[in-house]
């Protein structure tokens, strides 16, 4: 059944098509919002470890659920498993309104300018499909500020001499380090380093009606109770819903974006919270539901000019799936670090991220959250039991004597990690799901053995007894996850893109994506705020676009 | 005046045959009855079952100067999920032969059932089952390695989980690692490092 035309149909209310919601509405255009998760309420999902992002033992927590949804994950000697999303493997995000942002730890990193140009600075790199981005830092730079801005972002630039430039100070003052930190800046600066408070998007001062954090402790992988954590779903969405001009529609399950004869998007068809299927007509569609899925959901639209999926007569879309391979090192002090104080991430190190002699690449290093006792029976050096006495006696001693420092490693695209579709496996809905395969860039190992060995340096520069590096393995596997992006990257050539400059398909003049997605690459940062400022960036370009009822 | 019976007093009086008589309703074989539709303790596991799998988890976090994981009830963590959480269920199976192929496995190689052995014992028990020593052919194409990495994630699980998934009793595990409980929003307020 057709439902009433609207101007917009958005499919993914996290953090990119929540920012591409509000723009919309705010301007005038009616919008429906598709979300296949519901509302999250701080209620059904409190402190409860099982029940976490992070340790999703008992199902995720914030969708999507295992009962209904699969993916097929194809290992390297071209075997093939079905994957639950509550399993690493499935390379989940979240599946409810506000996306990843309801339990993310919420740092707020920009991008470095360099990260928009890494095939300038570093060449070509062999077996990749590393470019530079077709817009750079100084073209997104207004719209991170917008995002720092309308979504609010806590730091203090001025201790990093490595971060690109910018008009405006972050609009709430940095937080304070906790005794990590503090321990951990000491020896930095010994070392002649450049240690800085990590920006958030949580509240260190009341902002936007939204109160100061209170710093719980389970904090990262969990909804925040008084939402001084910021995303999509406590910041822009409620504002678009206000207009009158956004309709959320939630429990609602995409499954084709339906393209006609001409090659133009006409609107999404999708199954309802009651599992019946329907079809919302729009004048233009944004796809903004993750890496995977919205990869997915464009190899899922097959038309007449597209036989492929929409987008795809070249064959990119869902190649070049990256996330971020997490390395760094730990150990142990004498005296006592844990403070009661979430979440635990305070300090940034960022002289790592690029200039590396001989290297492609490299990352940020920042302290960690504070890990909770089970996540804590897997922090353990190389060869320590795992059970036992010793087991409890490692938790009673260690537990709050821990020191760790990690980080993100700016992943090399490859066009052979990739999101396809499994040409079998369905979904509860029957909608084929995501065959993810490939693998992380050999130089990605180089770059993980690298900052892992800086990290060590620094915790052992500290005086800990027990330092263990937490290295990239050689498998290196395959990546996504949390922050996963890549799948449709925007470039200027259309044989070697899925999107224009502005997120638009080629050749779609209706059709756009805004998420990470986009991404050329994935920069050595957590990607969210370069999510968001791109959902703005996007959002301004089809503003710019639309012509009273019509948009060309 | 009427004195309400415990339910556990109830029970000793049905034993010692006196219960029927007092309330004069009945004979030996109903009150066998009613003793036997007693709910019983576990939701997916046996009684032998549990008898075997609760020193099992006892081995994985033993009870020293602090609770282990008997004391915590890891074991009704582990039940409850199994017959509740999507992911768990699918484990059914895994419980129910492993276990079998872990009772067979002690009575092959100490002659003697897992609970009886020594504490010591036990843990070179679990070891063999552990590194995959354990006798290939009771356990078929199932890898004793594997069993034993669920019963262990599970009993941590167990342990340091929320206590309203039946484990972690009276946060015995937070208690031991000195964290405020439970963790009261707003409540917890903290300088330097340290509760006030």
């Amino acid at each position: 059944m057709s439902l009433t035309k609207v101007n917009v149909v958005i499919v993914g209310a996290g953090a990119g098509g929540g920012i591409v919601a509000k723009e919309l509405a705010t301007a005038g255009l009616s919008v429906v919002l598709l979300e296949r998760g519901g509302w999250v309420d701080y209620d059904k999902h409190n402190d409860d470890e099982l029940w976490s992002q992070r340790t999703p033992a008992l199902g995720n927590p914030f969708g999507p659920d295992d009962e209904r949804h699969r993916r097929v994950v194809a290992n390297a000697d071209g075997s093939t498993r079905v994957v639950l999303p509550s399993e690493g493997s499935y390379n989940n995000i979240a599946g409810c309104v506000g996306g990843g942002a309801v339990s993310y730890g919420a740092m707020a990193w920009r991008f470095m300018p360099q990260d928009f140009r890494l095939r300038s600075i570093y060449g070509e790199v062999k077996d990749s499909t590393l470019a530079d981005w077709p817009i750079s830092y100084d073209d997104l730079e207004p719209f991170y500020e917008k995002a720092e801005y309308e979504i609010g972002v806590a730091g203090d630039y001025t201790a990093n001499p490595f971060c690109g430039p910018r008009k405006k100070p972050f609009p709430m003052p940095a937080f304070p380090y906790n005794k990590e930190a503090r321990l951990i800046e000491q020896a930095a600066i010994r070392m002649g380093l450049h240690p800085f408070p990590i920006p958030m998007l949580r509240n260190s001062v009341p902002y936007n009606g939204r109160p100061a954090c209170i710093h719980m402790r389970s904090c990262v992988g969990f909804a925040c109770p008084i939402n001084a954590k910021a995303g999509s779903h406590n910041t822009v969405l409620p504002i678009a819903m206000a207009t009158g001009n956004c309709e959320v529609r939630t429990g609602c399950v995409a499954s084709e974006i339906m393209v006609d004869e001409r090659g133009r998007a006409k609107g999404v068809r999708y199954f309802d919270a009651d599992n019946r299927g329907q079809e919302q007509p729009a004048d233009l569609v944004v796809v903004s539901a993750s890496a995977t899925e919205t990869a997915r959901l464009l190899l899922n639209s097959k038309s007449k000019l597209f036989p492929n999926g929409a987008g795809n007569n070249n064959d990119w879309v869902g190649r070049n799936l990256q996330g971020h391979l997490y390395v760094g090192a730990a150990g142990f002090l004498d005296e006592e670090t844990y403070e009661e104080a979430g979440p635990g991430a305070a300090l940034g190190i960022s002289d790592f991220n690029h200039g590396n002699p001989g290297l492609i690449g490299g990352g940020a290093l920042c302290n960690e959250f504070i890990p909770l006792p089970y996540l804590f029976c897997n922090v353990r050096p190389p060869g320590e039991a795992r059970w036992g006495k010793a087991h409890k006696d490692f938790q009673r001693h260690y537990y709050k004597r821990f020191v760790r420092l990690h980080g993100p490693v700016q992943e090399i695209p490859n066009f052979s990690a990739r999101v396809s579709i499994d040409p079998s496996v369905k979904d509860a809905w029957g909608i084929p799901v995501c065959r993810l395969s490939g693998s992380r860039h050999p130089v990605d190992f180089q770059q993980g053995d690298f900052l892992s060995k800086k990290a060590e340096a620094i915790i052992k520069e500290m005086g800990a007894t027990r330092v263990w590096r937490n290295g990239p393995s050689p498998s290196l596997g395959l990546s996504g996850g949390q922050h996963q992006a890549g799948t449709c990257r925007m470039g200027d050539d259309p044989k070697t893109s899925v999107t224009d400059r502005h997120g638009r398909i080629h050749q779609i003049d209706n059709l756009f994506v805004a998420d990470g997605s986009l991404h050329v690459n994935n920069g050595g940062f957590n990607p969210v705020l370069t999510i968001m400022a791109l959902a703005y960036w996007v959002s301004h370009h089809i503003k710019t676009g639309w012509k009273g009822s019509q948009f060309r | 005046m009427i004195t309400p019976v415990s339910r556990r007093a109830a029970l000793k009086w049905a034993a010692a045959g006196t219960f029927g008589l007092a309330a004069g309703i009945g004979t030996t074989a109903s009150l066998a009855r009613w003793i036997r539709t007693e709910p019983a303790p576990y939701r997916f596991f046996s009684e032998a079952e549990a008898r075997l799998l609760i020193p099992i988890c006892e081995q994985i976090i033993p009870r020293d100067d602090t609770p282990g994981a008997t004391d915590a009830g890891v074991i009704y963590y582990i039940d409850r999920q199994l017959v509740s959480v999507f992911k768990f269920k699918q484990h059914q199976q895994t419980y129910r032969l492993g276990l079998e192929s872990f009772r067979k496995t002690c009575l092959q190689v100490y002659k003697t059932p897992f609970e009886q052995l020594a504490f010591e014992r036990q843990t070179e028990a679990l070891r063999l089952i552990e590194s995959s020593k354990a006798p290939k052919e009771l356990w078929g194409d199932r890898s004793p390695s594997a069993f034993f990495n669920l019963v262990l994630d599970h009993t941590r699980q167990g342990f340091y989980g929320s206590p309203r998934h039946g484990g972690n009793r009276d946060y015995a595990s937070y208690r031991m690692l000195g964290l405020a409980y439970p963790n009261l929003i707003g409540q917890n307020r903290y300088a330097d490092g340290r509760p006030i």
